[in-house]
């Protein structure tokens, strides 16, 4: 309604007010209340701009493209990273832990800078995928069948080939550090006395317990990636949340962005909880502590 | 002098290269503004002209020089990088310490406080916040992006706090009766200089990362010449599928290589402060291979040269000082 400064007649305003919910009778304490029973049973009101789909709706829309693309990235980024930061670890100063710098610059490109430098070469001038969406709307409409989900899929390996070139040497020299350290413990030395294969060592020993650190990063990732690739879905214009919300920024959609901000929020809350949860399974040193 | 020389000889070659990367766009930002060959904002040059004589690094859509706003870029994004990270820095280490060293109800509230910042996803609110602030220069930019970014380091902070807090140094400290911000001051920080300095290049990187990404977006001031209102207005002008490469790819890479420098750096620190890493790398370096306390002693000349793929599979195996034991006496040992 700001949107028509004192141009709008009392009447239209009263219907305009009525038809999008607006401007709750009661007391602040009695709205803040009947918000949370709505945000219980999923109903965040309607969307201002596309009106009259409900923000659920329109929430559930978006939210499954990017955590199937962001989620499947962030995973597949966390194992790649991980495991080429064990072996990196486990020879520091080999060739592995020499490529480290050139992976760091890797992960220093801003992301949309390295996101349109791969759309200009493989989209537009190789032509080999699409350059921009989540799926050919003209061609599949969404749903569960081979069509479609192959055609998302190559919609959708651009944004995931950027997504895990630039986050996985965070991954890697995090777990590097961590593993160098681990290696150097008596316990590894020990097992590598009892002339246990290399490969015991590396995995059963080593690796095993340098992961617990990474384990906590990957939570809050894992939280993030609701959230996540903001800048992604813009530049490929990926119709998942991120752009939702830059669209809800810029036409003030208060109740969709609203909807978003609770929705990320519970997704890193989740998120965390969950692998506070597999901690206590994969560290005894934390059910000890819990016990005590 | 002679301490900085010393702590030049210790670090690492990664580092070093970045110290001297750093150091060059540091140049840039203090002496740059001043040696533009153009006002960045002129207009009026021929458009759109590959770099030439005239033009070093080329000219934009209207006419601006790309070298000129790149110069100047480079200075305020470093600008306000490095003032992002001074305030986040001095937030974080006051939280973190403070929690840490009074413990109690002020560990728990503090603590609670810097979770609740950590689980904000920083972008999206930045988005916000910046979309409703009724100006959008460069001290809104800092203060945002300060406040979105002290919990990660504050959480470090408090937890090696925590673990020095419990050695018998400061134990006997309090038994003299120092006051709580003399131990605070001349025990406790001294102590995490390595981790301060740390956070510090994080919080920059960080800082950078996303005034680029928010410029870049639109959403802060677009007459100013930062490195991402570069970026923004040669996207908007479809330089990249225009062919105007000159245009686009200096801003980029000098983001990426400030952000490389900056990653360099920290590696750097890391391996000053955790001796274990920058050993691994020498022993490997001499060696080839990752040697064990339990193994023989190494014998300098054998094991030199098997570097490569090959030497990479080679050094998984134990065979590979049997062998070479082997090798070296004639093939009976």
């Amino acid at each position: 309604m700001s949107k028509f400064p004192g141009t709008l007649q009392p009447a239209a305003y009263k219907a305009i007010a009525a038809m999008l919910g607006v401007g709750h009778q009661g007391s602040l304490w009695h709205q803040y209340v009947t918000y949370l029973g709505d945000v219980i049973h999923f109903n965040f009101g309607t969307d201002v701009t596309q009106y009259p789909a409900s923000v659920s709706t329109v929430l559930g829309a978006s939210v499954w493209w990017t955590l199937m693309l962001v989620g499947v990235s962030t995973v597949i980024a966390f194992i790649l990273g991980t495991g080429l930061g064990i072996l990196a670890g486990w020879r520091a100063g080999g060739w592995l832990d020499r490529s480290l710098p050139g992976l760091m610059f890797l992960q220093a490109i801003p992301y949309f800078f390295l996101a349109l430098l791969v759309v200009e070469v493989f989209a537009i001038t190789l032509g080999w995928f699409p350059s921009a969406g989540g799926y050919d709307g003209s061609s599949v409409s969404p749903g569960w069948n081979w069509a479609f989900i192959s055609n998302a899929l190559d919609y959708s390996f651009l944004p995931a080939l950027t997504i895990v070139a630039t986050s996985v040497a965070g991954w890697m020299l995090q777990m590097r550090n961590v593993m160098v350290t681990t290696v150097g413990e008596d316990y590894v030395v020990a097992a590598q006395a009892k002339g246990l294969s290399d490969r015991r060592v590396i995995f059963t020993y080593a690796a095993r317990n340098a992961l617990l650190p990474q384990l906590q990063g990957f939570g809050l990732a894992l939280g993030f990636v609701v959230s996540g690739a903001l800048v992604m879905e813009i530049v490929f214009s990926y119709p998942g949340i991120g752009l939702l919300l830059v669209n809800a920024v810029n036409s003030t959609d208060y109740p969709l962005m609203q909807a978003i901000f609770l929705l990320i929020t519970f997704a890193v809350l989740i998120a965390n909880l969950v692998i506070d949860l597999v901690l206590v399974v994969f560290d005894p040193r934390v059910r000890a502590r819990e016990a005590r | 002098m002679n301490a900085l020389v010393r702590l030049w000889r210790r670090l690492p070659g990664t580092a070093r290269a970045g110290v001297i990367l750093l150091g060059v766009f540091i140049l840039c930002a203090i002496i740059g503004p001043e040696v533009t060959p153009y006002d960045p904002s002129a207009i009026g040059a021929p458009p759109l002209r590959p770099p030439s004589g005239n033009n070093l690094l080329g000219t934009t859509a209207t006419g601006g020089d790309v070298l000129s706003q790149l110069l100047v870029g480079i200075r305020l994004t470093m600008e306000l990088a490095f003032w992002v990270g001074v305030i986040a820095t001095a937030l974080s280490v006051l939280v973190g310490v403070t929690a840490a060293f009074l413990g109690g109800i002020w560990d728990e509230v503090l603590s609670l406080l810097c979770n609740v910042f950590l689980v904000i996803p920083a972008l999206p609110l930045l988005i916000v916040l910046l979309g409703y602030l009724p100006s959008k220069g460069q001290l809104p930019t800092i203060v945002v992006l300060s406040a979105l970014g002290w919990p990660w380091g504050a959480r470090v902070i408090r937890a090696q706090t925590l673990t020095i807090r419990s050695r018998d140094f400061i134990a006997a400290a309090r038994e003299t009766g120092e006051r709580s911000w003399r131990i605070i001051v001349f025990d406790i920080i001294p102590n995490i200089v390595s981790l301060i300095a740390a956070s510090f290049v994080n919080t920059v990187l960080y800082a950078i990362g996303a005034s680029v990404a928010l410029a870049f977006i639109g959403l802060t001031s677009t007459t100013t010449w930062s490195l991402g209102t570069m970026l923004y207005w040669a996207q908007s002008a479809n330089a990249l599928q225009g062919g105007q490469w000159w245009w686009f790819v200096p801003p980029g890479l000098a983001v990426a290589l400030i952000g490389t420098a900056l990653v360099l750096l920290n590696t750097g620190i890391d391996e000053l402060s955790n001796p274990r890493l920058r050993d691994a790398r020498t022993v490997t370096k001499l060696s080839g291979r990752r040697v064990w306390p339990t193994d023989p002693t190494p014998v300098l000349g054998a094991d030199f040269g098997r570097r490569g793929l090959a030497g990479l599979a080679r050094s998984f195996s134990r065979r590979s000082l049997i062998d070479e034991a082997a090798a070296a006496t004639g093939g009976d040992a």
